[in-house]
């Protein structure tokens, strides 16, 4: 215990920030920022996705599909190979670690969020599409104004566990050397040499408090949105239960 | 860019390396499975009783697992609990290659939380009712769970625990980061030697993807197998 805290006085800046600012941000930030970003943008290519595996047009969802059962289906581990060999071949210049990182949890996570959002748009009665489109609405308007606000509501606790799957799986930007925290543990592993088990639960810890904290606030969210739905019998979708059922079935 | 040449895969030393990476990686898939659905039955069972304290100590247990990423929990057992354990103990566990063991080890038991929450909901489902009833003609209370709750238990949990098979199965790739020679560590050997990049890459992802697809595939078929006739 005493090991911990004095690993923690000493340390404690690495694994929160990095270097920084004296040397490139690191540490806990830098895995924030990426899950952070990383989640962001895989969302609006989450939804696209989505609109594609319920497209009856087979030019998106074959594409989609497939992409989908790609990245369902292969270790994140090698889609990071993949990103930081050819990233690079096809934008013609170099790619940081940072970028490497970032690229791959968008892709991986896109596919994920989509299999979310359509479970959300497929619970949704159909007769809400119907009567969109009979009131006047376009497709995409039906969709934009009626069925995604709905959708993306009742798939927000998915969302947010979805966000927790992406904090654990920046520790993998260690492969690749980015500067995030498992980075950080690592080094400061290589410095103290006598202490892996202290300095590898603390960094267990800080990803456990972090995770957790998201895990437990997606429940209450998940609890919120369960009793509104059953208050409001008017609009809300008898079938949404099941569709936050199908989302957990999810990796 | 020139054409594709998989022959690059059949060179030398490498076939071989590709056959033990297989290997590798089908006995810790295997074994990691059957140790994290044991472990994870037992929790299940555990949390089950009335047992405050019980019940606790594997909310603990479950949450620990799902809330630190996996690759840190291998890191933990092989670098960390691997130096605490007794010197006698580490050298022979070294022995017998140690990064099999806590890969193994680790892997297993950030599963075995998966499959008991995986097993809670399927026995949630299933009314208490039944319990009382196996108890009341005469079951014991081991009993009545292996013979009347697990198996429809298992039955609900299907979907889930087939997802989590994959996710297992995708997983033990990340035994490559402490030096255990399964099929991406082999990859990566062979491709900085060779130089042939998207081959070997195309070549191991189209092993896991294959495999992946295979799983799922068989969890449907088993899915419609077990499926009760409609009454």
């Amino acid at each position: 215990m005493g090991d911990i805290l004095t690993i923690l006085r000493e340390h404690g800046p690495l694994l929160l920030i990095g270097q920084y600012p004296n040397g490139p941000l690191g540490g806990l930030a830098v895995t924030f920022v990426l899950s952070v970003l990383g989640i962001a943008l895989a969302f609006p290519l989450g939804v696209l996705l989505a609109l594609a595996r319920i497209s009856p047009f087979r030019v998106f969802y074959w594409p989609a599909t497939a992409l989908v059962y790609v990245m369902r289906g292969v270790p994140l581990i090698m889609v990071i190979f993949w990103v930081y060999f050819f990233l690079p071949v096809l934008i013609g210049r170099p790619v940081s670690g940072f970028s490497t990182m970032l690229a791959t949890l968008v892709v991986y996570q896109s596919a994920y969020l989509a299999e979310i959002v359509r479970a959300g748009i497929e619970s949704l009665a159909t007769g809400q599409m119907e009567a969109a489109r009979a009131v006047g609405l376009s497709y995409i308007q039906a969709m934009r104004k009626v069925i995604l606000p709905q959708a993306l509501y009742n798939m927000v606790p998915a969302m947010l566990s979805q966000f927790v799957s992406t904090i654990k799986e920046t520790s993998l930007g260690y492969v690749i050397s980015v500067n995030e925290l498992t980075f950080a543990a690592d080094q400061i592993n290589s410095i103290l040499l006598t202490k892996p088990f202290q300095v590898f639960l603390i960094l267990a810890l800080i990803y456990f408090v972090l995770c957790f904290s998201l895990t437990q606030l997606a429940r209450h969210v998940e609890r919120r949105i369960t009793r509104k739905r059953a208050g409001a019998a008017t609009g809300a979708s008898p079938r949404s239960p099941r569709a936050t059922a199908i989302a957990q079935v999810l990796p | 860019m020139s054409p594709l040449d998989f022959s690059v895969l059949l060179r030398g030393d490498y076939p071989g390396m590709i056959a033990k990476g297989l290997v590798t990686m089908l006995e810790l898939t295997a074994i990691a499975w059957l140790l994290a659905m044991a472990l994870g039955i037992v929790l299940a069972l555990v949390r089950m009783t009335h047992s405050r304290v019980a019940q606790a100590l594997v909310a603990a247990w479950v949450e620990y697992h799902q809330n630190v990423p996996m690759l840190v929990q291998i890191f933990l057992w092989y670098f960390g609990i691997a130096t605490l354990l007794p010197m006698g103990t580490q050298q022979w566990v070294n022995r017998h290659g140690g990064e099999f063991i806590f890969a193994t080890i680790a892997i297993s038991l950030a599963m075995s939380a998966y499959v008991s929450e995986d097993l809670r909901g399927g026995i949630r489902a299933i009314p208490k009712s039944q319990i009382e009833a196996a108890r009341a003609l005469g079951f014991t209370y081991l009993q009545s769970f292996r013979l009347v709750v697990l198996p429809q238990a298992l039955r609900i949990a299907l979907p889930t625990l087939v997802n989590h098979t994959v996710l297992l199965f995708k997983g033990t790739a990340l035994a490559m980061t402490i030096g255990v020679a399964e099929l991406t560590y082999a990859t990566r050997e062979i491709e900085s030697q060779s130089f042939k990049t998207v081959e070997v890459y195309l070549f191991t992802t189209a092993v896991y993807l294959g495999l992946s697809l295979l799983i799922m595939a068989g969890g449907s078929q088993i899915e419609r197998r077990m499926r009760l006739p409609a009454r």
